[in-house]
């Protein structure tokens, strides 16, 4: 096989996957000829946590094997990344009290997280999770994955898109669609076996809640509404018994466990457990040992449906909303599909039900129906999978800044994407050159009670009195939810430059830059890769001489000769701790050459020996 | 490939009719997003996948447009030289001044915490929810008149002098509602900003 015989249509439709890129949990899976399916690890495992850790030798490991340093090196390992995806550091306060985020006091804009001694932002601790699946996918299939769906939670916002979009480049995939999760789902349900139909996807996971109303005829999936909290996940339900856990134990224990890292993370686990356990039976013990103590704890379900009740009621006022929005009754949703790991809870299947007044679908493994629908969406893309079609709406209104500190709607939430808007402004001094826009997203009035995007700058424009600049801006929401800003000059018909200034997302320049250092990591770690190869042929051939100058062949150079071979000899040893590979190289082919001679000889009283019959060595 | 028609209706291939059979409409949508959505064109070439954004956003912008009786209303009037932003007055119709008159007054009482003016509050909720409703069956009428003046002759604009009056008295009675239902259910911001 000849790595230059590249069919560019070949090379074009090089494997598209799709991946969950989940809060706890990250799949990935691919469509083939039978249908989606999960891709497993080299060792089977389905499921990659969304851990990363920093391991002591300066790499980012992520999934298990970042699971498992959680334990030992909690401080340099991260887990629920997926929260600080597209945030300020002000936006987070009352997430770091609840995990052990170590955010750098410096972080201004896009938090910036520490591992160790590196800092990190979140979408480069995502890019370790999908370059882990990527690679998973790679080794699998046997093929070149660069291509891939990724999925959002539908109520994530404009900067926490971007953000994921900007993983997926760091990680070397190009994003070909953001796929909203609870969409993604109904596409993997297969419910568009019925021609006509209304359908809820109601999906709780691990840190996000999304409900979605769509609408199936013949294929086609249009979205009505979707609703969601990107706040609220099974991480709350953990976070609220391991406090409850941490209490107590400081009581029983007479010791605070909470400033313990470690200690903290081997009872959330526990937790964890028993949580998980309590789906399946009506009792379980939260049992807890830890540096030679026992903590033991009978729980019930009664109990942990007490304590989870305000959780899971919390995500029925977004149903709601959705069903307005959607102007739709309970009674009208056909079917309700359950996504999401919390959807396991016995609870939060009796308050669906009982919502929607009818029972959810739960055939699915409600931990990789996203995953599978992603690869289904991939399948769409890459034109394989032609009856199918996802139609998607934005899931907050956009608008811009106006006087007084207003926000003025431009796109309205639940809007069928792509969608767009063109305003027109003008300037308010003679020869104002530039206009700043600002662009929010939300459903309130104020500026200050919505979600700030992005300023953009229309620069260079003509000079001319104030109010004569007519500027048509154009925002324009694509089929990933993501906002793309143009402008012209309404007179002219002359493009106008704009330029982005996110509010809480990297730049395009700051991306390019972490791509460049990314791959000047790689070509470090393939220079160091190449020096240690060239070592281990060092000793080899080095290993061969000292053989060889033990044996009768020695003795037969002359005396200048064997000067050659030791000089080579001693030039391969003095370049051997060196960092180039090629200087290694190049005192190889010298050693080499000067023991022609040598290996000629070896070679004869080989043969002579073989000929007397006798054995040389 | 011929440029996007930018109109609706064009986009569409509908008439430029007032009257749209909304199951007609959402048939032709699906049709269109069959053939335009981004997804559709995946392994096309940087420019068509341009032009199908560029079509999708003029297709979606234009169902959203269209399905609604009242923007639908509004962009042809607009696009027909009956601009409706510029008609988009604070005058009062005069035929409901009196009751604006003693509408401000209630709300004025329950918002200095006077729960007695709420029940008539309510009535009068009821009472221009039926004037709205009153506005939306003369829409239609004029709709059709409109629709068959055009059949008649195409460069017709008879009707739509009238439809403007009715949209804005619609636009106005819109306001008064939302006074209305804002002053009987004080906005609790429920939910903080998303993100």
């Amino acid at each position: 096989m000849s790595t230059f015989q590249i069919d560019f249509g070949e090379a074009r439709r090089s494997k598209v996957v799709g991946i969950d890129l989940g809060t706890t949990n990250s799949l990935v899976a691919y469509m083939d000829l039978t249908g989606p399916e999960i891709i497993a690890d080299s060792e089977g495992r389905r499921i990659v946590p969304s851990v990363v850790s920093l391991t002591t030798d300066g790499n980012l490991v992520a999934g298990e094997p970042a699971r498992e340093l959680l334990l030992t090196s909690p401080e340099r390992t991260v887990y629920s990344v997926k929260r600080l995806m597209g945030k300020g550091a002000d936006d987070v306060k009352d997430e770091v009290k609840l995990f052990p985020f170590r955010i750098d006091p410096e972080s201004t804009g896009v938090i910036k997280l520490k591992l160790g001694d590196r800092t990190l932002t979140p979408p480069e601790i995502s890019a370790a999770v999908l370059k882990q699946l990527k690679e998973n996918a790679e080794t699998a299939l046997d093929a070149v994955v660069e291509q891939a769906v990724i999925t959002v939670p539908a109520y994530f916002n404009d900067a926490q898109r971007q953000a994921t979009k900007d993983a997926g480049r760091l990680a070397g995939l190009e994003v070909l669609r953001l796929v909203n999760e609870p969409t993604a789902a109904s596409l993997a349900y297969g419910l568009d076996k019925r021609q006509d139909g209304v359908i809820a996807v109601y999906d709780f996971g691990g840190g996000t809640f999304d409900i979605s109303i769509l609408r199936l005829h013949d294929g086609i999936f249009e979205v009505l509404a979707t609703n969601g909290d990107t706040h609220l996940g099974g991480d709350d339900i953990d976070n609220l018994l391991l406090r409850i856990a941490l209490e107590d134990l400081a009581s029983e224990w007479k010791t605070d466990l909470s400033t313990d890292a470690e200690g903290v993370q081997r009872l959330r686990r526990a937790v964890i457990r028993a949580k998980e356990e309590l789906s399946f039976v009506p009792e379980t013990k939260l049992a807890f040992d830890y540096k030679g103590q026992h903590y033991q704890r009978a729980l019930d379900r009664a109990i942990f449906e007490r304590l989870i009740a305000p959780i899971v009621e919390r995500t029925l006022e977004p149903c709601r909303a959705c069903l307005k929005d959607a102007a739709h009754t309970p009674e009208q949703i056909d079917e309700v599909v359950m996504v999401g790991g919390s959807t396991r809870i016995p609870l939060v299947r009796a308050a669906v039900e009982r919502l929607f007044k009818s029972k959810p679908h739960t055939e699915l493994n409600p931990d990789e129906v996203v995953a599978l629908g992603a690869a289904v969406q991939a399948g769409i893309l890459s034109g394989d999978v032609e009856d199918k079609l996802l139609l998607d709406v934005t899931p907050l209104s956009l608008g811009i800044e106006t006087m007084g500190g207003v926000v003025s709607k431009l796109i309205h939430r639940n809007s069928t994407i792509p969608a767009s808007a063109t305003e027109q402004f003008t300037t308010a001094v003679d020869g104002q050159r530039n206009v700043l826009i600002h662009v929010l997203q939300g459903e309130r009035e104020l500026v200050k009670d919505c979600r700030s995007l992005a300023r953009f700058d229309l620069k260079e424009i003509a000079p001319m009195p104030a109010g004569f600049a007519r500027i048509d801006v154009r925002l324009l929401i694509d089929a990933n939810g993501i906002l793309n800003v143009t402008a012209r000059d309404a007179r002219t018909g002359k493009e106008q430059s704009v330029e982005v200034k996110p509010s809480y997302g990297l730049t395009e320049d700051q991306v390019e830059a972490m791509i460049r250092e990314s791959i000047e990591k790689g070509e470090e770690d393939l220079r160091e890769r190449q020096v240690r190869e060239a070592r281990v042929e060092a000793d080899n051939i080095l290993a061969a001489t000292e053989k060889a100058q033990r044996s009768d062949a020695w003795n037969d150079l002359s005396e200048p000769e064997r000067q050659d071979v030791e000089s080579a000899k001693r030039g391969l040893i003095a370049a051997y701790h060196g960092s180039d590979h090629r200087v290694i190289n190049e005192k190889l082919e010298a050693l080499n050459q000067a023991t022609h001679t040598l290996a000629e000889n070896m070679m004869n009283t080989a043969v002579r020996g073989a000929l007397r019959g006798t054995k040389i060595d | 490939m011929p440029p996007l028609p930018r109109d609706y209706y064009g986009f569409f291939g509908f008439d430029r009719k007032l009257a749209i059979d909304s199951a007609a409409l959402q048939k032709r949508f699906y049709e269109l997003s069959r053939q335009w959505h981004p997804d559709r064109f995946g392994r096309k070439s940087a420019e068509e996948q341009e032009m199908a954004l560029e079509a999708t956003s003029i297709l979606n912008d234009g169902y959203r447009t269209l399905k609604d009786p009242v923007k639908r209303a509004e962009y042809l009037l607009t696009q027909d030289g009956f601009p409706i932003a510029e008609q988009r007055g604070k005058d009062v119709p005069p035929e409901l001044l009196e009751e604006v008159f003693e509408l401000n007054m209630m709300l004025e009482e329950v918002k200095s915490g006077d729960e007695s003016a709420r029940p008539q509050l309510e009535q009068s909720r009821q009472h221009f929810l039926g004037l709205r409703e009153g506005v939306d069956r003369e829409l239609l009428r004029e709709f059709q008149r409109h629709d068959e003046s055009v059949e008649a002759s195409p460069t017709s604009k008879q009707a739509l002098q009238e439809i403007r009056g009715l949209l804005n008295r619609r636009r106005y009675i819109e306001n008064l509602i939302r006074d209305v239902e804002r002053a009987l259910n004080p906005v609790t911001p429920s939910r903080p900003a998303p993100g």
